[in-house]
This record gives structure tokens, C-alpha cells and sequence, in this order.
């Protein structure tokens, strides 16, 4: 009994870990925007909603797979457009404009969506050759989520091998660090602020193709899982890869902990406790970087 | 190159903050009222998580009002809805008091939050104006909270708990039995779990665990594998809005084969969860496949104009709106007071069943029959509607329509 007991908990844990990895792929291009543009995308999760619903738009035409390839890129078109007409004109001003802004595109995104889909949640299933599960002795997994799993960690690799060994990932990093330096060099950020926000804006979309078959599809599901995406990326750090990948799984773990003790009603409460205490002692979040120009 | 970027790391937890924010901001939509014609006010959620509910229930009103101004309006005059999103509880009562005050409405309808009706409800008390509440379950509506300006369409927790109980019962999921619930963390999660509790003690099932879910959770995996290593004979959900969604598709995701059932629910949610995922069986008090002529010619309507069929939202504002025009035309006059009167002497009413309806005097609910739905398994589904078979009425023809609603004790109301 105890043995199965402890074998419940050890899968509790497990499973939050992988809860965490829902928030990863919101977080981490929400990190990547502000690291280098400085800009607080609060439409990030408004993104994440209209990847879920053209998933829903489109399945019917070109099936579920189709829908992971074309959602993410129709999104990530979506984010170079804002960026070109809207974001770039704020890389320079005072941060609350651009809070402000992308503050009233999430309301008009969500609004949007109510308008053309309506106020009620669309029904979307998970297609028939994704179902089923996995079993390890005692363990039990959802198939899906296995995939799910997959290309979460297919793109947090791809986007570590982007930002470290290529020039590309450099000149990044570089301006994460000290854009002036970068632009006394003769690069201009510019592109590259274009192409940070399609990778972030992007991965978003990507989040909202992968949960539409296990969450609810409503207009306001982007506002949902904005909140703990912040949480996120505050727990990890700015500027930190790594910080925002351990901040994923670990709000994931507390989740997943909380429910297996029994304390379920204080699951979401302990994320936010977990957040002041780290903030309390380290500021800068688990592995925030000192950026000179964010002190 | 001038700097690029002026901004503090705290942007980014100003950014947290700021996206908790986007939760609570509501739109108002303010009507301009004729002069001359018999205004209602209705309230009700349409953002926020009710908001996909209070939507059907705007339809609902629509609908009504030209239905009854096409049949000649109410004493000859226009009937004219003023309605605004409630937002929440502060908000629902200062849109009432103005809805009172500035644009004199004859009578309030609508709500979906309890706690917005309880605001609602003071604001009619004082004021003296009719409030029809549509869509609050919380027993204490109509138990210690209870008001003689407030009526109630919509049914309480305990008419939820025991036309779903009953058809528990009956499959043999409850006598005996272990079952493990799910419960929304907030007031009305709480409420309906107390009442479940009572049943299911009072019926001989052992309830193995109750676990309390945060309202914004939307990831049900690691209660699932907790409800999988107790394995129960019955899964309860006391859940609320999406959260009932996101718990069928993935309670279907990771194949548990546990019978389902639920104390709250609202068809919407079956058709966001869609045939391969809806389970189980649940309770409501309409639903758009109810072998009644007057219904068939609600659903009729009301798909011909908005082009879906109606959720069981919009038939409590439809059959509150339609009940104030029936009664403003027999006693001919818009006059709170009046009608509560007329409605106290048992007035009868078309709620879209069978069987006439009417509202209670002891605690001004009204008494209807009700439905257990049970989902249709995929094969069997032939629309995305359709999802559902449901049981005969409840209560019973030769039953008496109070059977499942609070009786003897349980009525604390005292006006």
C-alpha cells in the first residue's frame, strides 16, 4: 500500500513536470521578446488563442498535422506584422506604452475571437490515430501528451542551437547584452527583432495547436495561460534560457505536488507563493543574468 | 545608435501584474430606452468565464423581446430590454441601481453568478423592483438570503443534485458505492458539494475524496491519475464553465473507464467537449430536445435566428422574459408589487415542459420538471448537437413536481 502510494507520488511529480512544459513554449518567447526588445507582451497569450482557434478553423481542411505546421506559421506571419507596424515604434519609449499597447491588441484579439467564433467554447477532438495510452507498470500516460512532450523539446533544443552556435544566435545574445555595442559594430537589431518576435510569436501559436485537443477552446483561454507564462519567465530570469526552462518544470512540480498531498486548492496559490520567496531572495530570478541596461 | 531599449527588469513583473488585470476588465454596452415602452434590465456575465453562458442568455432575451412585441407588445406598449454585461458582483449592482434610478425599468432579469445575484437582489429589495434571476444555483438564494422581490426560473443546487441523484440511483452508482468528487473552489462549487455530500451520505455512498480545484486550473492530468489509483465506482464533477470541458476531454484522453456524472452542468460545455469526448450523465432543467410543442417552437426560433440551437442558458432568460409580458398583460399593469402578488397566488406558466410551471410562495422558486441527460456514445451521435439522450421529466407524471426540489426542512426562506 505504501509502495503504491509512493509510486502515485513519484507519478505526480513526474506529470508536473510535464505540465511544466505547457508554459515553456509560451514562456520562452515571451523571455525572448522582452530580453531584446524590451517589450512586455501581454497579447502573448491572445496568440496562443488564435493558434488554438485556427487549428479549430482549419482541421477540417488540412487535418491535424497540416494545422501544426500552418497554425504556427500564419501566427508567427501575424507577430512580423505587428512587430513591423506596432512594436517597433516602442522599442525606444517608455516601457508602459508598449504594455499598454499590446495590454489593449490582447483585448481586441479576445474580442475578435467572440466576434467570429462567438462567446461559446468550439468543440475540437483530438484526432483518432493520436488517442490512447501508454502504460509502464503502474504508470499511465496520456499518448498525445508523449508527442506533446516531443515537440516541446524538439523546439526548446532547436531554439538553444539557434541562440548558441549560430551567428544569427549571437548577434541575439549580443544585443540582449548591450545593443549600442552591437549597433556600434554596424549591425542594425532591427531584422533581428523581426525575427525574434516570428520565433517567439510563433512558438505561441504552436502552444495553442498542441492544447486545443485537451483544453477548452474559448476566447479567453490566451488571458488563462498568460498569467502563469509570467510567472514563468519572473521565476527563471531575464535573460536566461536555462532560468526559464527550470522555472517551467519546477512551477509544473509544485502543481503537481501540491495535488498529490492533497492541497489541490492551494496548487495555483503556490506558484505565486513560490514566486515571492525566489523574488525575495534572488531578484533577478533563479538564473537572471545582470543586464546593464535592465538595472 | 542611441539606445535601443529604456525599460527595468521590474517591467517584467509590472507585466504580470498588468496580465492578472486583463482578467477583470468588462466592456459596458449601454442601450438608449424609448420613452414610452415597458423596459426590462437584464444583467449578466459576458466576459469572463460565464461570459460564453450569458452570451446564449442575451440570445435568449433578443429573441423574446420580439417575439412579444410582435404579438402586440405588453399592454400595447413595446417591450424593451436594456442589457449590459454584469461583469461581477460591484459592478452588477451599480449597473442595476442605474438600470432602476436613470432608466426605470419595470423589472431586472438575468445572472449566472451568484454572488451578482445576491448584489442584484438588495438593490431590487430597496428599490421595490422585480428581479428574475435566471441562472443562480447557491441554495442560500432562496434558503437565509432569500427576498420577496426576488424570483427564481433558474433551480437551486439541491433540484441538480437530486434529479442527477436519482438517476444515479437508479443504474445502482450510488448505494454502496465509492465515489470520488471534483469540486470548484469557489463559492459555488462549495455550495453544490454540500449539498452532493448530504445525498450521497443520505443514500449509503462513501465518498473517498473530494479535491477542491482552483478556478483558473485548466490541467486535470494529475487528478486523473489520483481518481485512477482510488479507483471509484463513480467520478463526480462539481466543476463549473470550461473547467467541465477541459476535465471530459482529458478524462477521455487518458481513457478512464470510471462512470461520470455531474451536479452542475450546461449543454454548451457537452458541445465544446464534442461526441468523442462528452460522458456520463448529468442534470438540467431544459434541454433543446424536449418532446414539448412550445419548446420545439423555442428551439425552432431561435436556431432559424441565430442559426444553433439554444443551450439551457438561454431558456431561463427566455421563459423569465416570456413569464413578465404574460403576467404584465393578464393583471394589466408593469407594477412589482402586482405581479409578485399574482405570482404568489400560483400562477401558471409555459416553461417549455410538459407540465405547467409555477413559482413557489414559500421561497418564490420555480417548480418545474427536470431532465437527466446521458451522453449518446460516439457511434450513435448523428450531429454535433445532439450528443445526449435524455430520462422522462422528473418528477414522475403522478409525482408531485416539488419532489425534487428543497421540501418540509429545507425550505428556510422567511421573506
Amino acid at each position: 500500500m505504501l509502495d503504491g502510494a509512493f509510486m502515485l507520488f513519484v507519478q505526480q511529480l513526474l506529470n508536473g513536470l510535464l505540465d511544466g512544459v505547457y508554459y515553456l513554449l509560451i514562456a520562452l518567447g515571451l523571455s525572448l521578446i522582452f530580453s531584446l526588445g524590451g517589450v512586455v507582451n501581454l497579447a502573448h497569450g491572445a496568440f496562443f488563442a488564435v493558434g488554438a482557434y485556427l487549428t479549430v478553423a482549419i482541421s477540417p481542411y488540412v487535418g491535424f498535422s497540416g494545422a501544426l505546421v500552418m497554425s504556427p506559421l500564419a501566427v508567427a506571419l501575424l507577430g512580423v506584422l505587428i512587430e513591423r507596424f506596432m512594436l517597433r515604434r516602442f522599442y525606444r519609449s517608455d516601457p508602459i506604452l508598449s504594455l499598454l499597447l499590446t495590454f489593449g491588441l490582447a483585448m481586441v484579439a479576445e474580442q475578435g475571437l467572440r466576434w467570429i467564433f462567438g462567446a461559446a467554447p468550439l468543440s475540437y477532438s483530438m484526432p483518432t490515430a493520436l488517442r490512447g495510452q501508454i502504460f509502464l507498470g503502474s504508470f499511465v500516460y496520456s499518448y498525445y501528451r508523449t508527442i506533446l512532450l516531443g515537440v516541446a523539446i524538439l523546439c526548446v533544443v532547436a531554439l538553444w542551437l539557434l541562440l548558441n552556435k549560430t551567428s544569427f544566435g549571437r548577434v541575439v545574445r549580443a544585443g540582449v547584452q548591450n545593443p549600442d555595442m552591437v549597433g556600434a559594430l554596424g549591425i542594425s537589431l532591427q531584422p533581428y527583432m523581426t525575427a525574434v518576435a516570428a520565433i517567439g510569436i510563433g512558438l505561441a501559436g504552436l502552444a495553442g495547436v498542441l492544447l486545443a485537443p485537451i483544453y477548452a477552446v474559448h476566447p479567453a483561454m490566451g488571458q488563462e495561460i498568460i498569467t502563469p507564462a509570467f510567472v514563468v519567465c519572473v521565476i527563471g530570469g531575464l535573460g536566461s534560457f536555462w532560468g526559464v526552462v527550470v522555472a517551467a518544470l519546477l512551477v509544473g512540480l509544485v502543481k503537481g505536488f501540491m495535488v498529490a498531498i492533497d492541497m489541490s486548492a492551494f496548487s495555483i496559490a503556490a506558484i505565486y507563493l513560490m514566486m515571492l520567496v525566489i523574488l525575495l531572495v534572488r531578484p533577478r530570478g533563479l538564473f537572471g543574468e545582470r543586464i546593464q541596461r535592465f538595472e | 545608435m542611441a539606445k535601443l531599449i529604456d525599460t527595468t527588469r521590474r517591467g517584467l513583473v509590472r507585466g504580470a501584474g498588468a496580465a492578472a488585470l486583463l482578467t477583470g476588465v468588462g466592456m459596458p454596452a449601454i442601450v438608449r430606452a424609448q420613452a414610452d415602452a415597458v423596459r426590462i434590465g437584464h444583467l449578466t456575465p459576458r466576459t469572463g468565464f460565464l461570459g460564453p453562458l450569458g452570451e446564449y442568455a442575451v440570445m435568449a432575451v433578443d429573441l423574446a423581446v420580439e417575439e412579444i412585441n410582435a404579438a402586440g407588445g405588453v399592454m400595447g406598449r413595446k417591450l424593451e430590454a436594456i442589457k449590459e454585461d454584469s461583469v461581477n458582483p460591484q459592478t452588477a449592482s451599480t449597473k442595476a441601481e442605474r438600470m432602476v434610478e436613470r432608466d426605470k425599468v419595470a423589472a431586472l432579469v438575468g445572472e449566472i453568478s451568484s454572488a451578482s445575484c445576491l448584489t442584484i437582489s438588495q438593490v431590487a429589495e430597496r428599490s421595490k423592483t422585480l428581479f428574475v434571476n435566471t441562472g443562480g444555483n447557491s441554495d442560500s438564494l432562496r434558503g437565509k438570503d432569500c427576498k420577496r422581490y426576488m424570483f427564481h426560473v433558474e433551480s437551486q443546487n439541491t433540484t441538480y443534485v437530486k434529479t442527477a441523484g436519482q438517476a444515479l440511483k437508479a443504474r445502482g452508482l450510488i448505494t454502496g458505492k465509492k465515489v470520488y468528487s471534483l469540486t470548484a473552489d469557489y463559492a459555488f462549487g462549495h455550495d453544490l458539494t454540500a449539498v452532493a455530500k448530504k445525498f450521497l451520505a443520505a443514500n449509503g455512498a462513501t465518498l473517498v475524496s473530494d479535491d477542491l480545484v482552483p478556478t483558473d486550473a485548466s490541467d486535470f492530468s494529475s487528478y486523473l491519475l489520483k481518481i485512477r489509483a482510488a479507483a471509484p465506482d463513480l467520478v463526480i464533477s462539481n466543476l463549473a464553465g470550461n473547467q467541465i470541458t477541459n476535465f471530459l476531454k482529458q478524462y477521455a484522453e487518458f481513457g478512464l473507464t470510471h462512470a461520470v456524472a455531474g451536479f452542475g452542468f450546461d449543454t454548451a460545455l457537452a458541445w465544446a467537449a464534442g461526441k468523442d469526448n462528452f460522458a456520463g450523465i448529468w442534470p438540467v432543467m431544459w434541454h433543446h430536445l424536449i418532446d414539448a410543442p412550445s419548446s420545439k417552437a423555442f428551439v425552432a426560433a431561435f436556431t432559424k435566428k441565430y442559426g444553433k440551437p439554444p443551450e439551457n442558458q438561454a431558456w431561463g432568460d427566455y421563459v423569465a422574459v416570456k413569464a413578465l409580458a404574460q403576467s404584465m398583460n393578464e393583471i394589466k399593469s408593469a407594477d412589482s408589487a402586482k405581479i409578485i402578488e399574482h405570482w404568489e397566488k400560483g400562477a401558471k406558466f409555459d416553461a417549455l415542459h410538459k407540465r405547467e410551471a409555477y413559482f413557489r410562495a414559500s421561497d418564490h422558486q420555480l417548480i418545474h420538471e427536470a431532465y437527466a441527460i446521458e451522453a449518446l456514445k460516439p457511434a450513435e451521435v448523428k450531429n454535433q448537437w445532439d450528443l445526449f439522450k435524455s430520462s422522462d421529466p422528473v418528477p414522475g407524471p403522478n409525482e408531485s413536481l416539488e419532489a425534487i426540489f428543497t421540501q418540509g426542512d429545507e425550505i428556510v426562506c422567511k421573506f
